[in-house]
């Protein structure tokens, strides 16, 4: 087990390779200028260029990848380009928030979906079915913006319940910390609960159709100690790797939750970032994220030993 | 009393919340504050970004700076001589003028702060020519030795498009081109830098140590009295969002609401909407003059005959006509430089006769690339009515839809639109900036030193040469002013949309809000 951990995590190390080499390239190749945009419209083509210039971004390709390959080597992200402030800085400064926003959505989703999977596999063809599949179908079709205004509408303006925008650090409390989570989280969560509801229903499904079920019941074993012990843990696996695809979902829905209830985390770092070319905010935040990614399946992977004894790596 | 259902809420959980009461308190004493955008950099030199202006008038001073009514008034300066020979301008600071971090303000740090600013500005650079030496003489006088008279000396120091602010002499020496790191300046908020979190909140506290003017506040010049303890900007990107914060009273004061959620903010009880700016927001369609089909005027020409302000502006700001205004000449309306001598062919707003006209410049089906930013609605919208009239008087057009970043770049390209060049693009401007013929910075047309689009018209360079010569007869920079409007609208090389109204909102338990040529925060306290 041990082996494979190091085995994997040095396997990550190509991987963020080939991602940095990607984003930069990328960015290299994207059309914009950071110089004509801190310029503004009085500059004359020469002051744009001279602060090209300032910037190093009037160096050739190669040399400015080696530049910043060796930073990161060294642990340095950079700086960014209009604020002067580093990016490691940039990226401690907003990454509460979005830990925070997708910690509270993955347990408000998966204990909400999970459930509702089972009891739609449970009862199959029923009222019951049909209403968690309904459900789904909603929060795969209903984008996550027009979720967010219809709940920031009802609770926050209509009934005055939790505030319409904003963060509070948990160090200035848990409740005002959770009052800020509620609404985004399930403005994010909705289509994450319909992903793992139908995926649950679904792997639940086959594995109520199996024998060693039928044995159980024939043996008396309650219901609940048949889903729950017996169904849920042998269809644990197909549910925890959609689980961890999902997470890259929640990156994405991030920065339009994170925008709707002005959430200062790094969905709106990184497209403030991107459309202002802040070139090395937009390499390191990606970085992150492809890190967080390659960690989460690692992570995931490893699960499956814990569901399915006969996983061994 | 004004309970509400969250704050029962709140009080249920009160011990897990005490930090979020003290916070409450601290509302109390906090403008609290939606900016325009996001505060992304603190050097007014570097950037000529809007919200770093804002930010640079809460935590810098002026030497000298604009009344209400456009006069230039001293502010930092107690005063200044001009020599009878005109060729020597003496300026003396008040007493008591301290930085933020306890210095002193001497002339020498003006000085400074001068001749970094001066490299940037635009107008500073027109009579830069003028200027022999800029000299320290003691601790509170400075001198401006000239090689001939330069009575726009004060104009310039003064204006508000690119302010020049004054920092300590140790910040000020760094380059033009390079970003200062400390926001330390003279002005009646002190930045906190430690609370900057760029894309979410910027933080100002009220300088104790201010002295302001002990005269009411009369545009930007006056008493900046810091009336509040706490200046806070939250970056919220967006409107609906904003309006539901502005309406349950989370934040204070908006400074540009969507034009559309107006109404919405008129309707509630608690919400003031209205025209804080002195000036408007002018739109702007500007031309490719170096490739066809718009290297030729008669072109130019015949797309202004279609052209109907209202159209843009009601794209723009919608239907309400209080909340735009036609302005068809080159100058900002109602400004005393704003006149329509040859202003006739925008009255024409035909686009039968536009075809006409079109057919007999010679159009012959050129490609016409129309750049729109995405990203910014107001331009946008401009943008677009344009392609459609292009488009009905019977242009080839195709519309790039990008985003601000990409545009910018694009726009600077001089290749035909084969090789990723442009025919038209649109923009904004504060009205303040088209004010003067020094400032105007769209109707410079010096070839390939002109603004983009490129235009080389020697008539209007000597025109507004001779306009900065004699800046100090007004009859005569009006004839000048007329001279250029007419030459402008021959030559065409951007068209004049008209200008809408911006207005700002806030609860109304703020007073001391006023009019001013730029969003500042002095003077406004919470009842």
């Amino acid at each position: 087990m041990w082996a494979y951990i190091v085995r994997r995590v040095l396997a990550t190390i190509p991987v963020m390779a080939v991602v940095a080499l990607f984003v930069f390239s990328l960015l290299y190749i994207a059309p914009g200028d950071p110089a004509a945009v801190i310029a503004g419209d009085q500059a004359t083509p020469e002051d744009v260029e001279r602060i090209r210039a300032s910037l190093g971004l009037d160096r050739p390709y190669l040399v400015r990848f080696a530049d910043w390959l060796w930073d990161i080597l060294n642990g340095d992200l950079g700086t960014s380009i209009f604020t002067n402030l580093p990016v490691s800085t940039m990226i401690a400064q907003r990454i509460e928030p979005t830990l925070s926003l997708m910690v509270v959505t993955i347990l408000l989703a998966v204990s909400i979906a999970v459930p509702m999977g089972v009891v739609a596999a449970w009862k199959q063809g029923t009222m019951a079915d049909r209403a968690v599949m309904g459900f789904a179908v909603l929060g795969f079709s209903v984008p996550v913006f027009v979720v967010g205004y219809v709940l920031a509408y009802v609770f926050a303006l209509e009934l005055d319940w939790l505030p319409v925008q904003g963060y509070t650090p948990i160090s200035q409390g848990f409740l005002p910390w959770i009052e800020n989570l509620i609404l985004p989280a399930i403005a994010l969560g909705t289509v994450y609960i319909a992903l793992i509801a139908r995926i649950t229903r679904a792997t639940m499904l086959e594995v109520l159709s199996q024998d060693y079920i039928r044995t159980a019941r024939a043996k008396g074993v309650g219901q609940r100690a048949i889903l729950f012990l017996h169904a849920l843990k042998n269809a644990a696996v197909p549910i925890v790797t959609v689980i961890g695809i999902g997470i890259a979902l929640l990156i994405g829905g991030a920065v339009v939750t994170e925008s709707v209830f002005a959430i200062p985390g790094l969905g709106r770092l990184t497209v403030d970032a991107i459309l202002r070319r802040d070139y090395p905010v937009i390499q390191g935040v990606v970085l992150l994220f492809s890190f967080v990614y390659v960690l989460v399946n690692l992570v995931i992977d490893l699960l499956y030993t814990l569901f399915d004894p006969r996983i061994r790596y | 009393m004004n309970t509400t259902r969250r704050g029962t809420l709140l009080g249920a959980g009160a011990l897990l919340a005490a930090p979020a009461a003290r916070a409450q308190t601290a509302a109390a004493n906090t403008l609290r504050v939606i900016p325009q955008a996001n505060l992304t950099s603190l050097d007014p030199v570097w950037t000529t970004a809007v919200v770093t202006r804002n930010h640079a008038f809460l935590v810098y001073d002026q030497i000298c700076c604009v009344d209400g009514q456009g006069g230039i008034k001293p502010q930092m300066a107690e005063g200044w001589e001009i020599a009878p020979d005109q060729l020597s301008w003496t300026f003396t600071l008040r007493e008591g003028l301290m930085f933020h971090d306890g210095e002193r303000v001497l002339a020498r740090d003006c000085v400074a702060s001068i001749n970094r600013w001066a490299r940037r500005d635009p107008f500073m650079q027109v009579l830069q020519p003028n200027v022999a030496a800029i000299e320290v003489l003691d601790d509170r006088r400075f001198r401006f030795r000239l090689h001939r008279p330069t009575p726009m000396l004060a104009m310039a120091l003064g204006q508000t498009p690119f302010p020049c602010f004054v920092m300590p002499e140790r910040i000020a020496a760094t380059d033009a081109f390079q970003q200062i790191r400390d926001a330390v300046g003279s002005g009646p908020f002190r930045f906190v830098r430690e609370e900057w979190n760029p894309g979410q909140r910027a933080l100002w506290v009220r300088n104790e140590r201010y002295v302001p003017r002990n005269e009411p506040v009369d545009g930007l010049a006056g008493g900046r009295v810091p009336r509040i303890e706490r200046v806070e900007w939250t970056i919220l990107t967006d409107p609906a969002t904003s309006a539901n914060a502005m309406i349950q009273g989370e934040q204070d004061y908006w400074e540009y609401p969507l034009h559309d959620l107006l109404g919405l903010m008129r309707r509630n009880r608690n919400l003031v909407v209205e025209q804080r700016l002195q000036d408007g927001t002018y739109g702007v369609c500007r031309f490719n003059t170096l490739h066809p089909p718009f290297n030729n005027p008669a072109i130019r020409r015949a797309v202004a005959m279609a052209v109907d302000q209202r159209d843009y502006l009601r794209a723009v700001a919608g239907d309400d006509p209080a909340g735009w205004e036609v302005c068809e000449g080159v100058f900002t309306c109602g400004t005393p430089m704003a006149n329509e001598e040859g202003s006739e062919i925008l009255k024409v707003r035909s686009v039968e006769r536009a075809r006409a006209a079109l057919r007999e410049a010679g159009y012959a089906g050129e490609r016409v690339v129309l750049l729109t930013p995405g990203d910014y609605p107001q331009i946008n919208a401009l943008g677009l009515v344009t392609a459609d009239l292009m488009r009905r008087i019977g242009m080839n057009v195709e519309v790039v839809a990008t985003d601000w970043g990409t545009l910018v770049q694009r726009r600077a390209s001089r290749e035909p639109v084969e090789r990723g060049g442009w025919s038209v693009f649109h923009t904004t401007s504060a009205g303040l900036s088209l004010q003067q013929p020094v400032t105007h910075l769209f109707l410079r047309a010096n070839g390939a030193q002109a603004w983009f689009g490129w235009p080389d018209e020697p008539e209007i360079e000597r025109l507004r040469a001779e306009w900065v010569e004699k800046g100090a007869d007004p009859a005569e920079n009006r004839r000048i002013a007329a001279a250029l409007n007419r030459r402008a609208m021959e030559s065409m090389y951007y068209i004049p949309l008209g200008f809408y109204w911006q207005p700002s909102a806030w609860r109304r338990n703020l007073q001391g809000v006023f009019r001013a040529p730029a969003t500042v925060f002095w003077n406004i306290r919470k009842a």
